[in-house]
């Protein structure tokens, strides 16, 4: 009966108004329907069953809250040169993170021009981050801004021009690589993606037996092994002489391996178009080219767009994968960097650090993918 | 005239055929293929001869001369590669059979909490999903190794429970010693599963003919844990357990697992438990809201509205990715190979170092891996078509 009067979400202003009106009339509305506590009854104590789990999980997150906190700030050890500090303090060992942060983001890179790697970080984290911005979605201007970037970037890495001393790829190391890593998956992976996904739609069955046969079979297999082939393999496939350099391999296998699973969310978006789309093409004399650059793939990776992220994220993740290889990407280098007799108890603290660099990356990049979801979803409704 | 100039056109030039130009591209890819094949198998034939390695599958029969720490096959050094890398595949299916069981336990469990009434409860498991998602499995499970590397030696072990101790040698629990009525019962077991099976179809098929309902819930049960109860009983209840004790460096008696297998076994779980989870939550919530109401409204229970409208309903939804799932920790259970846990990658790889046949060591790790996605995903096809919508 009170259910029915007093509609849901009504504000504290509206609530006291009502009461006021409800008091001449059917007195006030219980306490517990106003506020907080209306909001707790609903949502943590609507059941027995609901209730025991509310207390539980309060009490388990007092449990563990406070001995996180005793452990990670009340008796955390935040900056200290001497790693003894530390094994004196019953806390976290921050420190570790202090000392050690340099080469754990920049690996072998020579120590006085990580200030080169700063700045290609920001360059890069700029870059990506305009990119992701719906005003600048336009072939006239991310493709000029990459090239300008990725010259930047490579020239700070590289060196060897206007005064930047040489530093070969094969230092390189940390963040950076595995921003490199993450970037060369893409770029060389994206264009494999379509040609697959489209290849799959194919009329010719040549064509769609290469590409289901690429697809499924590198869909079937760990990317380890994948690597193995890049890195063991690949180079007795070479004409004797030839060589190519081994992280450009690692690049071109993650890249490959990328883009059987991108074609497939591809392959999706290509079927949610109608058919009507593909005959109006055709009839206006488009060739098959231009019919699906102009008129099929625009539309096709618009629908898939929040799948096309997450494989973008999973891409992000398995960089870490050359951890096996060899490579120094960040979480290589911070596992060499426990290696360290004095340091190599506060691996926890290590890697909590590394897996905050890679959350909040990657959980970043799925808010944005729901988001440009909803941006999708407003152009629908009309 | 013109009608005439362009019909000569067409005639002067096949190429303008949709048919032939695709017979002439399919042709010219077909070609370009073989052209490279052919030349990587040139170079690589080549390169073998100059190196001295020959090829072929032969060292499969050579004794393989290096120790697994552990296999569910009998093995030692002097036997061949070839049951090494048997051993590898064993273990690799050994993980992965264990971590999908607890990642989908892990995953449901998650998922129904996600979409749980109780806020703290939902916000709890929409955080472990977020942050396990996040992170690459490859630190899932290097972080575990070395949490369990960092435990504590036997003679400080950790002991959750009674019987139970975690050390940095792995995870020691007890178990009852075998006896010949625990045979007896699994087949107990068996015929339970099968005659409940068969009560559940009599009854069905019995409502649908005469409209009167017989409950096949609690007899099935029954039937289930009863059967294996009586044998047990018959065959006197022998509970004899066998518990872990302290002997000099390590633990004797009990079972164990090795921290390898445990670091793998968690990482793996952990972190497709948080996509399962994604899966499940999915699958309930696309369930319309009217379904359960107008489920209600005909009067069914509130257990019957789960099993008979919105899981059969979710479930069409969780399946194909769960089966995903299901391939990709099978496919991360290689990650053993960084901690030292002997799965197929990691023998395989031992192979390839000491025997240099680095195609046949790669291509039988493919050709396993891409056996058991097929399996896998074979299994689910045929799952998926019972759950499917029938359509009449």
């Amino acid at each position: 009966m009170a259910e029915m009067i007093a509609p849901t979400g009504d504000t504290a202003a509206t609530a006291i108004e009502r009461t006021a009106i409800a008091a001449e009339t059917v007195g006030p509305p219980p306490t517990e329907r106003i506020g907080a506590l209306r909001w707790m009854r609903r949502n943590l104590f609507n059941s027995p069953f609901n209730s025991v789990l509310t207390l539980l999980a309060l009490g388990l997150i007092t449990y563990w809250g406070i001995g996180f906190f005793e452990w990670g700030i009340l008796n955390a050890v935040w900056y200290t040169k001497d790693s003894n500090v530390c094994r004196q303090a019953t806390g976290a060992c921050w420190a570790v993170i202090v000392e050690k942060h340099r080469p754990m983001l920049f690996g072998l890179y020579p120590y006085e021009e990580h200030w080169r790697l700063v700045i290609a970080l920001v360059v890069y984290l700029g870059t990506v981050s305009a990119t992701l911005a719906p005003p600048f979605w336009k072939k006239q201007i991310l493709v000029p801004m990459w090239i300008v970037s990725l010259a930047v970037m490579g020239t700070l890495m590289w060196g060897g021009i206007f005064g930047l001393t040489y530093v070969d790829a094969s230092d390189w190391g940390g963040l950076p690589l595995t921003m490199v890593l993450f970037t060369g998956t893409l770029i060389f992976g994206f264009p494999i993606a379509i040609l697959l996904a489209l290849g799959r739609r194919s009329r010719l069955p040549a064509v769609k037996a290469i590409s289901v046969t690429l697809i499924e079979s590198m869909r079937g297999v760990p990317l380890i092994t994948i690597l193995f082939v890049a890195v063991n393999v690949f180079p007795l496939f070479l004409p004797e002489g030839m060589d190519i350099n081994k992280m450009l391999r690692v690049v071109i296998g993650m890249a490959i391996f990328f883009a059987c699973y991108q074609a497939e969310v591809i392959r999706g978006g290509l079927q949610a178009i109608p058919r009507g789309q593909y005959e109006a093409a055709e009839a206006l004399g488009l060739s098959y080219w231009r019919m699906t650059y102009k008129i099929i793939l625009p539309q096709a990776l618009r629908i898939c767009l929040p799948g096309i992220v997450n494989h973008i994220i999973a891409a992000f993740k398995n960089t870490s994968f050359v951890l096996i290889i060899g490579l120094f990407d960040i979480l290589t280098a911070t596992t060499s960097v426990m290696q360290d007799p004095l340091w190599r108890r506060y691996f926890v603290e290590a890697y909590l650090f590394v897996a905050a660099v890679y959350f909040i990356f990657c959980f970043a990049l799925s808010k944005y993918s729901h988001q440009v979801e909803r941006w999708l979803n407003e152009g629908r409704r009309f | 005239m013109a009608a005439s100039d362009i019909s000569r056109k067409s005639d002067t030039s096949i190429f303008n055929s949709l048919a032939v130009r695709g017979v002439v591209y399919q042709v010219l890819l077909a070609l370009a293929v073989g052209f490279i094949g052919w030349y990587l198998y040139y170079n690589a034939n080549a390169n073998l001869e100059r190196q001295g390695i020959a090829t072929g599958f032969s060292f499969l029969n050579e004794a393989a001369g290096f120790g697994i720490g552990e296999s569910i096959i009998p093995y030692d050094a002097a036997q061949s590669y070839g049951r090494a890398l048997l051993v590898g595949i064993l273990n690799t299916l050994h993980v992965a059979v264990v971590g999908i069981v607890l990642a989908t336990i892990l995953g449901v469990v998650m998922g129904i909490a996600r979409v749980s009434s109780n806020w703290l409860i939902s916000k709890l498991a929409s955080a472990y999903v977020e942050v396990c998602r996040n992170i690459p499995v490859v630190l899932h499970v290097i972080f575990w190794a070395s949490v369990i590397r960092n435990l504590p030696s036997p003679r400080q072990a950790l002991s959750p429970f009674t019987g139970v101790f975690i050390t940095n040698r792995g995870l020691t629990y007890p178990i009852p010693v075998a006896n010949p009525v625990y045979p007896w019962m699994g087949l107990a077991l068996l015929i339970g599963i099968v005659g409940a099976i068969i009560l559940a179809k009599w009854a069905g098929r019995r409502r649908e003919l005469t409209g009167q309902y017989l409950p096949t819930f609690w007899p099935g049960l029954g039937l289930i844990l009863g059967l294996p109860l009586i044998v047990w009983l018959a065959g006197g209840a022998p509970l004899e357990w066998s518990v872990p004790a302290l002997r000099g460096f390590n633990y004797r008696g009990g079972a164990s697992m090795t921290p390898e297998f445990a670091a793998l076994l968690v990482g793996i779980t952990v972190y497709t438990g948080a996509y399962i989870a994604e899966i499940v939550r999915a699958g309930i919530q696309s369930v319309p809201h009217g379904q359960v109401e107008a489920a209600r409204a005909i009067g069914l229970r509130p257990g019957l509205v789960m099993r008979l409208v919105v899981l059969p309903q979710a479930l069409r939804v969780i399946v194909p990715p769960t089966t995903s799932q299901y391939l990709s920790l099978t496919k991360n259970s290689s990650l053993g190979v960084l901690i030292g846990y002997p799965d197929l990658v990691n023998v395989g790889n031992t192979t390839l170092n000491q025997t240099g046949q680095a195609v046949e060591a790669i291509a039988i790790m493919m050709v396993v891996y891409l056996s058991i996605s097929l399996t896998i995903s074979l299994i689910m096809n045929v799952y998926n078509r019972v759950v499917a919508i029938k359509e009449r």
